[in-house]
């Protein structure tokens, strides 16, 4: 039974943001009998609602609103009012995300001590080690049913995965599968097998793909502690004198101002969205935004190490056929400075329908050349490349000095400058991603350029000591004890992995936090 | 391993389409007593783009992401997903109408003909090169990266089979029929 709280009950803890952070958190709330309201800025479309169509699921579900960008990136380029794709409804990126599931390795929760100081990054070790995200990353991978995990038998290979993994044998590596997945290979919880349909991108339209939209938060609201506000847009964090947050106003969908009264509130907007709400929280007593007395909200901007390599072959692949990410090259991912760089990356396949390759594969080019690939679509086979990027301190986002939202608030931008690490891993990757495709006999291999961001990260990173970040261990801000930031955002370093596993481990062991603290009544 | 059939399949609206154009074509050369050139009866349709734009246009689409294998109804489609926004905003079909205008102009200084009656495509194209950076450029490359390849009957053609739940998806349509890599 779905509850209902009144905007006046402070006793819940209001979650902002449905997605890996918010919607696992509002459940591992509700599991534990706290009240929660959950406030998802975007609408709730359910699976009847997803549509197999690149533009036309972009249209419905993305996070549109506009932000601006500067930087050195060339997203910032061809995409200057699109710096991340990202999800604005009930599930938030969940809904579209590729479900690949991976650890952190022990070293990169130790990023500072490993790699050392390196020039023009502001590196830091985390203040959790892996042997204590060992048991929340266990209750992760069995919540979301991953592949590889748990017993779950490992997904089929795609013919996109018969390729690449061919490649991979050729050219000596070792670990390659077809990875560990969020995506159902038998029936469980509920959810039906994958039917290999291809959109997952577009939302999983069998739900064999973990959301949190069908997964977290119906669960969350059968235990009728938990209601979910759709199009419930946050302007604002209030506190009292004392600082401590008390109140969050948002509009509804027809414009209307409410504010919902809190005993506790937690951040997950993901990492554009999320700094940009502490900064636009600033008061009188919190002059350059909320938590941020070390003047880190919103910088150390990660996005990852990204590229892709496309490969056309001379007889059919039909790499759209089957999950979207269907398998994964691990050596690389490995910290081994005899490459060129530190940290390491990973190689997954991925594969674009024809308009979104066309939009993607090499933004802005035209002619005869870009046409002789799209001309061999069927033919084509497709990686994406994803390591760490070193955070930096001018990597941030910002409040625009001019432009104004709807609601009269400075709308974000979103600053980034490739490390030179961060190019020296991209080269690498590029090189080795066209050497599988042409061990298997690839005409010819395209370098694509980074897409708008998928994985953002880092905005209010978690450090040991208060004036090296935004929050504790916990996801605790260290300014203000009874706020709590839960996404991606927490990253204190990138990793080589998809960073969703990550996410929702430390959501769950925030809430076993959070719901102890309000028991000792210390928040 | 399942590939797809490309070949072209005939629909009424591109039957339409075609014979319209071929009919304008057959009467432009019989006789002389034909006002309107090949085409012009599409180009007379758009909402915002003047017929000269259109069928300038048209010839620059192809010219842009030239694919041999398909007809020019699918570059009239894209043509008029162009026209379609221009008509939401008048500055935008004023730069293209705008732009046609300097792009003909550019083809009449240097060929002594319009940008159309250019034959050869890299002379063409080399026109296009120079003004590559312009907004007019930029806007109709930007509008024919969806106005073309959105378009489902370009994605047939091209061996992209589309929308596939309502088809049970690939698993039991050849997800894992690739079959000429031996040790795959």
């Amino acid at each position: 039974m779905t509850a209902k709280f009144d905007i006046d009950d402070d006793r819940v803890v209001v979650v902002i943001g449905s997605g890996a952070g918010g919607g696992t958190l509002s459940n591992e709330l509700a599991q534990k009998g706290v009240k929660v309201v959950c406030l998802e800025a975007g609408g709730r479309h359910e699976i009847a609602e997803f549509v197999n169509d690149e533009w036309q699921s972009f249209t419905n579900i993305s996070w549109l609103d506009k932000r601006t960008t500067s930087g050195s990136w060339r997203v910032s380029k061809d995409f200057p009012n699109l710096p991340a794709w990202v999800v604005k409804a009930v599930g938030g990126s969940t809904v579209h995300w590729a479900g690949a599931s991976l650890r952190f390795q022990e070293h990169e929760f130790k990023a500072l001590s490993t790699y050392g100081a390196i020039e023009g990054a502001s590196l830091l070790d985390w203040p959790i080690t892996l042997a204590e995200m060992e048991p929340y990353y266990a209750k992760a991978e069995d919540k979301m049913g991953t592949t590889g995990t748990n017993g779950i038998p490992r997904l089929p290979g795609n013919n996109n995965y018969k390729v690449f993994a061919a490649g991979a044998k050729r050219v000596g590596y070792k670990d390659f599968h077809t990875g560990n997945m969020s995506i159902n290979s038998e029936m469980r919880d509920g959810r039906a097998p994958c039917q290999q349909i291809g959109f997952c991108f577009q939302g999983c339209k069998s739900a064999a793909k973990w959301s949190t939209l069908y997964s977290e938060i119906p669960k969350g609201e059968a235990t009728g502690n938990l209601e979910v506000r759709p199009n419930a847009q946050v302007l604002k964090i209030e506190h009292d004198a004392k600082g401590r947050v008390n109140a969050v106003l948002y509009a509804d969908e027809t414009g209307i101002i409410h504010r919902q009264r809190a005993r506790v509130v937690a951040v997950a907007g993901n990492s554009i969205e999320s700094p940009r709400l502490l900064l636009n929280s600033a008061s009188a007593m919190f002059p350059d935004g909320l938590a941020n007395s070390s003047g880190q909200v919103g910088r150390n901007y990660m996005r990852h190490m990204t590229g892709s390599v496309y490969a056309v072959f001379d007889k059919p692949v039909h790499m759209y056929r089957g999950t979207t990410m269907a398998g994964i090259i691990k050596d690389e991912s490995r910290h081994d400075t005899s490459r060129g760089f530190v940290g390491g990356y990973e190689m997954e396949t991925l594969s674009l329908g024809v308009p979104f390759l066309a939009a993607f594969l090499n933004p802005g080019a035209w002619g005869r050349d870009f046409t002789s690939v799209m001309d061999l679509y069927d033919h084509i086979a497709g990686m994406w490349l994803v390591g760490e990027d070193m955070p930096r301190e001018g990597n941030r986002v910002t409040l625009h000095a001019t432009e104004k939202d709807a609601y009269g608030l400075p709308i974000p931008n979103v600053h980034f400058d490739d490390h030179p690490n961060d190019m020296a891993m991209r080269t690498h990757a590029y090189r080795q991603g066209s050497a599988v495709y042409e061990a298997v006999g690839a005409k010819r291999t395209i370098r694509t350029p980074p897409y708008p961001s998928t994985h953002n990260l880092g905005t209010n990173r978690m450090s040991a000591n208060a004036r090296d970040g935004v929050v504790n261990k916990w996801g605790q801000t260290h300014d203000v004890k009874n706020l709590f930031v839960s996404d991606g955002s927490q990253f204190t370093t990138g990793g080589a992995e998809n960073p969703t596993l990550t996410i929702v481990a430390l959501a769950i062991r925030q809430a076993d936090y959070m719901a102890d603290q309000m028991a000792q009544n210390e928040i | 391993m399942r590939t797809v059939d490309k070949r072209s399949r005939l629909s009424r609206r591109s039957f339409l389409k075609t014979s319209a154009a071929t009919a304008a074509g057959v009467g432009a050369v019989s006789g002389g007593m034909v006002v309107f050139p090949a085409g012009d009866v599409w180009a007379q349709s758009m909402k915002a783009l003047t017929a000269d734009a259109a069928q300038i246009l048209l010839v620059m689409a192809r010219d842009v992401y030239p694919h041999d294998r398909l007809g020019d109804s699918y570059y009239a489609k894209a043509v008029e997903t162009i026209d379609a926004g221009a008509a939401k905003d008048s500055k935008v079909a004023t730069l293209i109408n705008d732009g046609a205008v300097q792009l003909n102009e550019m083809a009449v200084k240097k060929y002594g003909k319009g940008y159309r009656e250019v034959a050869n495509e890299a002379d063409r194209v080399a026109m296009l090169k120079d003004m590559e950076t312009t907004p007019f450029f930029q806007k109709i490359r930007g509008g024919m990266v969806t106005g073309l390849y959105n378009q489902p009957e370009v994605w047939a053609k091209l061996g992209y089979e589309g929308p596939s739940a309502d088809k049970g998806g690939y698993l039991h349509r050849g997800f894992n029929d690739l079959d000429w890599i031996k040790d795959a």
